[in-house]
């Protein structure tokens, strides 16, 4: 009998790992007793929600789960070393050395204040793997055009902020790559970036593991997972639920949960089937106020946009066309989604719509009058009729405020009496899915989703006619994401709102909308029908988009060729 | 083309100083003249030491001399012009220009001023980088020892460190003396309130950084933690502290005064404390003008200092 994997041939064995962060506490306990291994050139992935623990695994294994954390062990072995005796020393030695890791968003996980090179060449510098200036410069150098970053020689000496999303990502990678460690753990190494520039990291990822290295990826996007690991371990509250091969896993779930989270994924997902089990919420038809349907008959345009041009002042006082020519209308009742790269005129076309930034050219008209040509003194009055829902609702909140002095603020005057206003805001939270408990919360005490609902209540508050959501699912777990876009979904359903939906994410803005505009470069490329678009798309700027999705295995993937070439075999 | 635009930056910041310096001038000629009793009288009190009434030539005499019978707008064109040139006039008492008594006496505070400075900032880093943001009863005493810093009157602490170092254990000079080991004593008297300043608000920005993704980044790649705290947050936690050094120099020049006086140090205190006490109207101004400007100076080297330490900032 022959045994394919070898004890030998493991670079790291981790034997019931346990993390704990408080003692005598159930809740305390982040870890429960994880196993696995992994081989070198093998991809490991860790899935579930955030609070799952797949983080602090992860973190644990390079001895920084925090310093509240107390890490048990049965064994915890990595290229022969016994990890559970380590001191700070010794775990300095390995960490950047022999394991390498990426954290999520690298705008955060870079430092500001430094120069981008100097970041790339720290781990190089604090191992001593150089012997001069000029060598770290030029390894430095090597690292970043090694994970493809053009103009290395200046993008070395900028600053985190002066590169895209992907570039810092890529230079976040390069720093983990520097001394060429034999393990590399990502860590959400894509949530943020949009689709192209992710599957250019992913690339990257794969590379790596072709030059033989381990990788552990830790993700909630399966779609990520599913294209990238060879292995899945699915993590909940602490506990490995499920564990095999990602064939097994995407094709044949086992576990309840597994399900719950590949239902979860909306891309490849017909419109209209729910993606979360929560149940649509009742509308307080008597109260009927709140949801009076609007007189408006589906047909009626609420916003049409002609021409719009918008130049912004660059370095060097250059001016920049960002939004060039741009022109749709959205119908009542209708959800139009916006498309594109970061940097395509997505987030500048809505604020024209919602005149936070006015049109150097053309016109918006809202409900057949002057919208962007108004004074805004003029405007203010029908502000409430247009809201908005950000993808960071924390930063669009007072914290200092309850959710109630949120939500009442938002309701329009004609409430007047404070037992109509307190059923009115009642009303409200129980709408988007959240219990009368949550009235007096203040932001920071509030879970990602449920900020988004409290959001999501504000937005509907004053009874617009339009809600323009700028990828308000895009910092949310698969799960958490699957509720909120049932939620909007149930919402447009039953208030007849418009919505101007921009995503990165193709498979959200599919699930989602009626009418797709595809932006590249501040211009309209393609628009028209959704299924039409992801069918048949017409454009190779939407072609290379919907081909950069990465699709779950075992699922239909985004165009009709292949999803036809998927059913021939 | 960065280092064009950093002396286009820095030109335009003095000319606005000189703006700042001139509305000083036009303030301390406003009081000059709004100030109740006669100047002539004053003056003719000052140089006398009498406080008796002056017949009308004397009193003719002096404002023919002064020029206080021309009309106030030329009066105050003169004023101007003469400050532009470096006259801040006559001191009524010494009979020599208002420039001259300033000049002798600002080196010793400026030097005080700025080693208490440096002293607070050192001492301010060391107890952050040592015990911000640990799990330790000295993370929990700094906090505690920084309010009560904070709130110690210098004048005070002055007194205390006099009576116990100087007089009790004979470590320091009591009083006098331009050595460097008079020194110690008036600098650390103003320099530990500042550090109780500088420590809360770097404290409070050290704990925050510390627990950022960039922080966890460097130390994934293998970085103590003692370099982190070096390296990586003392750089940020440090920008809340340099924006309150410029407030913090204009503190020092005023706790100076009083210091000085505990240590029977030259310096712009005394000549301050004279000038008031004695009316010497000349040598208020002067020194407030002098402070103006010193205040320009330091705003401006603490922005420029801003923008090194943080390159994100374009001087603008």
């Amino acid at each position: 009998m022959l045994h394919l994997v070898q004890p030998e041939a493991q670079l790291l064995t981790v034997d019931s790992l346990r993390v704990c962060f408080a003692r005598n506490v159930p809740e305390g306990t982040a870890v429960r007793g994880v196993s696995f291994s992994l081989a070198p050139g093998r991809c490991l992935a860790i899935v579930g929600e955030s609070g799952s623990g797949k983080s602090v695994t992860a973190r644990a294994l390079v001895g920084l789960a925090g310093h509240r954390a107390r890490v048990h062990a049965r064994g915890l072995n990595f290229a022969g070393m016994d990890l559970t005796g380590f001191d700070d020393r010794a775990w300095r030695r390995i960490r950047g050395k022999d394991i390498g890791f990426v954290l999520q968003d690298a705008l955060v996980s870079l430092d500001p204040l430094r120069p981008v090179g100097k970041e790339i060449g720290e781990g190089l510098r604090l191992h001593r793997a150089i012997a001069s200036r000029e060598e770290l410069e030029s390894q430095v150098i090597g690292l970043l055009k090694l994970v493809g970053v053009q103009d290395a020689e200046i993008k070395a000496l900028q600053l985190p902020h002066q590169l895209s999303g992907g570039q810092r990502q890529r230079a976040l990678i390069a720093a983990a790559l520097a001394l060429d460690p034999r393990l590399l753990i990502a860590d959400e190494p894509t949530t943020a970036l949009d689709v192209t520039v992710q599957a250019q990291v992913l690339g990257l990822l794969e590379e790596t593991k072709a030059r033989g290295k381990a990788l552990i990826l830790i993700s909630h996007d399966l779609a990520v997972v599913s294209r990238m690991a060879d292995e899945v371990l699915v993590m909940r509250q602490g506990e490995v639920v499920e564990r095999g091969s990602a064939d097994q896993i995407f094709r044949e779930p086992q576990h309840a949960y597994t399900r719950q989270l590949l239902d979860a994924v909306p891309s490849g997902r017909r419109r209209g089937s729910r993606l979360s089990s929560s149940p649509a919420p009742r509308l307080p038809q008597p109260h009927g106020r709140l949801l009076e349907p609007s007189a408006t008959r589906s047909s009626q345009i609420v916003i049409e946009a002609t021409d719009l041009v918008k130049r912004f002042k660059g370095p060097g006082g250059i001016l920049r066309t960002v939004v060039d020519k741009v022109s749709f209308q959205l119908r009542s009742g209708e959800t139009l989604g916006l498309v594109g790269k970061s940097g395509s005129g997505k987030s500048t076309t809505a604020r024209m719509a919602l005149a936070l930034d006015l049109p150097d050219e053309g016109a918006v008209l809202f409900q057949g009058e002057a919208w962007t040509t108004l004074t805004e003194r003029e405007r203010r009055a029908r502000r409430r009729s247009i809201s908005v829902i950000y993808q960071d609702p924390l930063s669009s909140f007072d914290p200092c405020w309850t959710v109630r002095r949120i939500l009442a603020d938002s309701l329009l005057d004609d409430v007047e009496t404070r037992q109509e206003r307190h059923k009115r805001v009642a009303e409200l939270l129980d709408l988007v899915g959240l219990s009368p408990a949550f009235l007096n919360r203040r932001p920071l005490e509030l879970s990602g989703g449920q900020r988004q609902r409290v959001a999501i209540a504000r937005a509907i508050a004053p009874r617009p006619k339009v809600i323009v959501c700028d990828e308000p699912v895009s910092a949310l777990d698969v799960s958490i994401q699957a509720q909120i876009l049932d939620l909007l979904g149930d919402l447009k359903a039953q208030l007849r709102v418009s919505y101007l939906f921009i995503s990165h994410d193709l498979g959200v803005v599919r699930y989602l909308s009626d009418r797709v505009m595809v932006m590249r470069d501040g211009r309209v490329v393609e628009s028209g029908n959704t299924e039409a678009i992801f069918a048949e798309p017409q454009h190779d700027y939407t072609r290379d988009l919907l081909a950069a999705v990465p699709t779950l295995l075992g699922r239909q993937p985004q165009s009709r060729r292949d999803r036809d070439a998927v059913a021939a075999v | 083309m960065v280092a064009n635009s950093r002396l286009f930056w820095l030109a335009r910041r003095l000319a606005s100083g000189v703006i700042v310096v001139w509305a000083a001038a036009t303030f301390t000629f406003l009081v000059q003249c709004l100030l109740p009793g006669d100047r002539a009288q004053i003056i003719i009190n000052v140089m006398t030491g009498n406080v008796g009434q002056a017949s009308r030539q004397e009193l003719a005499a002096v404002n023919a001399k002064y020029g206080f019978d021309q009309p106030l707008g030329v009066q105050y064109a003169k004023y101007i012009w003469a400050i532009g040139h470096g006259d801040l006039g006559q001191s009524y008492q010494q009979h020599r220009p208002v420039a001259e008594v300033v000049a002798e006496q600002i080196g010793p505070t400026i030097v005080l001023a700025l080693a208490a400075l440096i002293a607070a900032w050192l001492i301010t880093i060391l107890t952050t980088v040592l015990a911000a943001g640990r799990d330790n009863i000295w993370s929990r005493l700094l906090g505690g020892v920084q309010v009560l810093l904070a709130t110690l009157p210098p004048y005070w602490l002055a007194t205390i460190l006099l009576v116990v170092f100087a007089i009790k254990l004979r470590l320091f000079p009591v009083a006098g003396g331009n050595s460097p080991i008079a020194l110690v004593l008036p600098t650390l008297a103003l320099a530990l309130e500042l550090s109780g300043f500088f420590g809360q608000v770097v404290v409070s920005e050290f704990t925050r950084v510390l627990e950022q993704p960039f922080v966890t980044s460097a130390r994934m790649r293998g970085m103590s933690d003692l370099g982190v705290r070096f390296r990586h947050v003392l750089r940020h936690a440090a920008l809340p502290g340099i924006t309150l050094s410029g407030w913090a120099l204009g503190k020092l020049l005023s706790g100076a005064v009083l210091v000085e006086a505990v240590f029977a140090r030259q310096g712009l205190g005394g000549v301050l404390v004279t000038a008031t006490s004695t009316r010497d109207i000349p040598v208020v101004s002067g020194v407030i003008l002098v402070s103006a400007g010193l205040f320009v100076l330091t705003s401006t080297v603490v922005d420029l200092t801003y923008g090194i330490v943080d390159p994100r900032i374009k001087l603008t």
